[in-house]
């Protein structure tokens, strides 16, 4: 790992102004990715500001909506009782990604924060416009197994790599966040972005802007829900694709719907029009094929990944069948 | 002749002289080309330089005894632990969060030594492998590892020990299945998880304060 300097911020604010002023300062919290990423060289900062003691840790359920302080850790959040009982898709998601000893360490913010797996990206020896801008797309032409089949441009074609940031997207949550300019909400939506031409922005977040937390609004979701990781062994390992589905039901008649995959695009991906062909059918396999066929609209796969155009739909179909018969 | 010797001699020291000038040379050329971006800049100033190389206090608990510590900000946890304080029971492997092999407690949560830099433990309560028997006494979880052969090289053994002990205070080990998902982030190459499984569930099952 390189040098770099460090420092414990005790505010906000304080954290704010030291990444503000360098050119090249993180913030770190659980640190689980950003340090994987500096022992191989793929980012390297100045400094470190340890952002570990701001009092952001606070999980509170109130009349409309859920508040998960940013640095909340992804165990305490996935075993938080209200979190169960309310939000028991996000709870069910945080659980599928990473190892107990992990989620012990990662943030909610962190999570969010995560870099793309794609091994050109890790590979410094490689071309990666993420990475390096300009240098060029390994993956595009290279081995793409786990790459995106949504979103994808000429520059890049990776993915997001978050289990919970699916569940949030699907939920509707909203982003706090403060920065030098002020504080601002985002929707989580549009927290993360697509590759378009500047691969090497994964979101919205300006510079020296820092997390404070997730909130999702209350939700009828609390029953009929599923999150289906489909991974290459049973635990441990990230999504080939994964799906949040989440239902609404009056009997057997569909109220909403809530749908949302990993694995598939840059960001978490919301399936807005699927959800909205279910609304009012039957909760039947035949209802539940159609929505996965409007939900595969302008897929794309390249060499080696082209098996997802297949399991995706097939995974949206077994997550909502788990889903209402729960 | 003398002359010749003498002459023969000095070209000699001037060669030897001059390859060993230009060894030198290249050398540190070389390490200048691989000194990483970020050093260059900060050696422009000598005190940015220093700065980043300077050792940074921090207090912790390591298996029940306080220790004032200086490490280099860049110190992983594991390095603290294995080549400063001599503790090698725990185990590098993979140094990527990906084998478990670096697992210990901190504040009694397990976590991945590797992924965690040791300035960020200030006041915190380390426990590795080291920590967990009682004076001569195995743990129950040890006891039940040597029990059911729960391993065959023992690279893993530390990491899966305190994993697993985290596992029952946490309430994961409540089936087979479960401990299997909530042990997942241990690796055991040799593939002894059948046992080991066979000994987290013992120990649940005996009902022990672990």
């Amino acid at each position: 790992m390189n040098p770099f300097s460090f420092v414990r911020a005790n505010s906000p604010k304080a954290a704010i102004d030291a990444v503000s002023k360098g050119d090249n300062s993180r913030f770190i919290a659980g640190g689980t990715n950003l340090l994987d990423l500096m022992k191989n060289g793929v980012m390297q900062p100045e400094k470190l500001v340890d952002i570990n003691n701001l009092p952001l840790k606070d999980i509170q359920l109130s009349k409309d909506k859920l508040h998960i302080g940013a640095l909340a850790l992804n165990s305490t959040v996935a075993a938080d009782n209200q979190v169960k009982a309310q939000f028991p898709l996000l709870s069910q998601a945080l659980l599928a990604g990473a190892s107990q000893q992990l989620r012990n360490m990662a943030t909610v913010g962190g999570n969010m924060m995560q870099r793309t797996r794609c091994s050109y990206f890790y590979d410094t020896a490689m071309p990666c416009n993420k990475r390096q801008p300009g240098s060029g797309c390994g993956a595009i032409g290279g081995v793409n197994r786990m790459h995106a089949i949504f979103g994808a441009s000429d520059k890049c074609i990776a993915v997001h790599p978050s289990d919970m940031c699916v569940a949030l997207v699907a939920l509707d949550a909203t982003v706090l966040v403060t920065g030098p300019k002020g504080e601002r909400k985002i929707p989580f939506a549009d927290f993360h972005r697509l590759p378009g031409d500047t691969p090497e922005k994964d979101n919205n977040l300006g510079k020296g802007e820092l997390i404070t937390a997730v909130e999702i609004p209350n939700n009828p979701y609390t029953k009929n829900i599923y999150y289906l990781k489909v991974r290459d062994r049973a635990s441990y390992a990230f999504a080939l694709v994964s799906v949040a589905a989440a239902l609404e039901l009056d009997g057997n008649v569909i109220k909403s719907a809530r749908l949302a995959m990993g694995g598939v695009a840059h960001k978490p991906w919301r399936l807005a029009a699927a959800e909205q062909s279910l609304i009012g059918k039957t909760a039947t396999e035949e209802n539940f094929r159609v929505a996965a066929t409007v939900a595969m609209e302008n897929a794309k796969a390249y060499e080696h990944n082209s098996f997802k155009l297949q399991l995706a739909p097939n995974s949206i179909v077994t997550a909502l069948l788990k889903a209402t018969s729960v | 002749m003398s002359q010749d010797h003498s002459e023969k001699q000095s070209e000699q020291k001037e060669f030897h002289e001059t390859r060993r000038g230009f060894l030198k040379q290249s050398t540190a050329m070389m390490a200048l080309a691989l000194t990483p971006p970020i050093v260059l800049k900060a050696a422009e100033k000598d005190e940015a330089i220093a700065a980043l190389f300077e050792k940074v206090p921090v207090s912790m608990e390591i298996n029940g005894k306080k220790q004032q510590l200086s490490v280099e900000p860049r110190t992983t946890l594991l390095d603290l632990l294995r080549e400063q304080l001599a503790l090698t029971g725990t185990k590098k492997g993979c140094d990527h969060g990906q084998c478990g092999a670096c697992t210990v407690h901190i504040n009694g949560m397990r976590v991945n030594s590797c992924l965690t830099l040791a300035v960020m433990q200030e006041g915190k309560k380390i426990t590795t492998i080291e920590g967990l028997a009682n004076g001569e006494e195995l743990h129950p979880m040890q006891q039940a590892f040597i029990k059911h052969d729960g391993f065959q090289c023992g690279y893993c053994t530390p990491g899966q020990i305190m994993s697993a002990v985290a596992c029952i205070r946490e309430g994961h080990a409540n089936s087979p299945e479960e401990i299997r998902e909530f042990m997942s982030g241990n690796i055991c190459r040799c593939g002894a998880y059948d046992n080991i499984v066979s000994a987290v569930l013992e120990v649940k099952q005996g009902g022990q304060k672990v």
